[in-house]
């Protein structure tokens, strides 16, 4: 049963992200961007891993999805961006098509019949059990990797406030 | 195909629309904006085979893919904004000659 909510969810997210990639408007292909998270934050709940369904919503469809919207607010999208960006895109298309194909196409080969039963669930207890136990030298890769990405952030912004040109 | 299977292969799905993405598209908005369901794949494929095997280590490696999209967003918008000021364009094909 979850799992078939799962299913319905997933291809939810994957008709999202389909369309969100093929909209010349980045505000549409944001919103579409939204949805698929959203729906992939519902799978997890039904794939009984809440805490993977509650960050999802809070981080990737709250903050990123934020941080999108600040800079989609300082770009241009009139009518001219979106035909310009329309024709672009019918230009060159096939190519990547045939690509993403080709990449499909192992990965769909090598699924095998998996054993059916109810999803296991992921509680927030074990995975901070294991997060910062077993798993603590990750953990801290993961925080020198987030405060690296922050720094390269501020010096970013640094130079374009700077004389530098 | 039973659930698992399905799953993995709405997974692979999405990781082809992004890759479709980032190929296909010209802006740098739209190929971060495809970045981001490329990531989406994989992150359902662990939390999937994570629930399938009954394993908290699938969740785990969602975090960590998590964190990583996170600093890749941070740094993609900032170098975004500042090709932008730099070209005037958010276009990639502005970043043709990436110098110091």
């Amino acid at each position: 049963m979850s799992w078939a909510i799962a299913i319905w969810a997933g291809a939810l997210a994957l008709a999202a992200a389909a369309l969100a990639v093929t909209r010349d408007s980045v505000v549409h292909a944001l919103l579409l961007l939204l949805g698929a998270l959203v729906a992939l934050a519902a799978a997890f709940f039904a794939l009984a891993a809440p805490f993977a369904g509650a960050i999802q919503l809070l981080i990737y469809a709250g903050a990123v999805v934020a941080v999108f919207v600040f800079v989609v607010m300082t770009v241009e999208a009139g009518a001219a961006a979106r035909a310009r960006e329309r024709a672009l895109f019918a230009g060159a298309w096939q190519l990547p098509a045939a690509v993403a194909a080709l990449a499909l196409v192992p990965m769909l080969l090598r699924l095998g019949g998996a054993g059916a039963g109810a999803p296991a669930p992921a509680g927030a207890a074990a995975l901070g059990r294991l997060m910062f136990g077993d798993w603590a030298v990750v953990t801290e890769l993961l925080s020198l990797l987030l405060i690296a990405g922050m720094i390269g952030v501020r010096v970013l912004r640094r130079r374009q406030k700077g004389g530098r040109p | 195909m039973t659930g698992v299977s399905v799953l993995l292969a709405i997974a692979a799905g999405l990781f082809a629309a992004g890759l479709f993405g980032v190929l296909a598209r010209r802006t740098i908005l739209m190929q971060l904006i495809s970045l981001e369901i490329m990531l989406a794949g994989p992150a359902l494929a662990f939390v999937a085979a994570g629930a399938h095997h009954g394993m908290v280590e699938g969740t785990a490696m969602f975090l960590i893919v998590l964190a990583l999209a996170a600093a890749e967003v941070a740094l993609g918008l900032a170098i975004y904004l500042q090709l932008r000021r730099d070209a005037g364009d958010g276009d990639a094909d502005a970043a043709r000659r990436l110098r110091g």
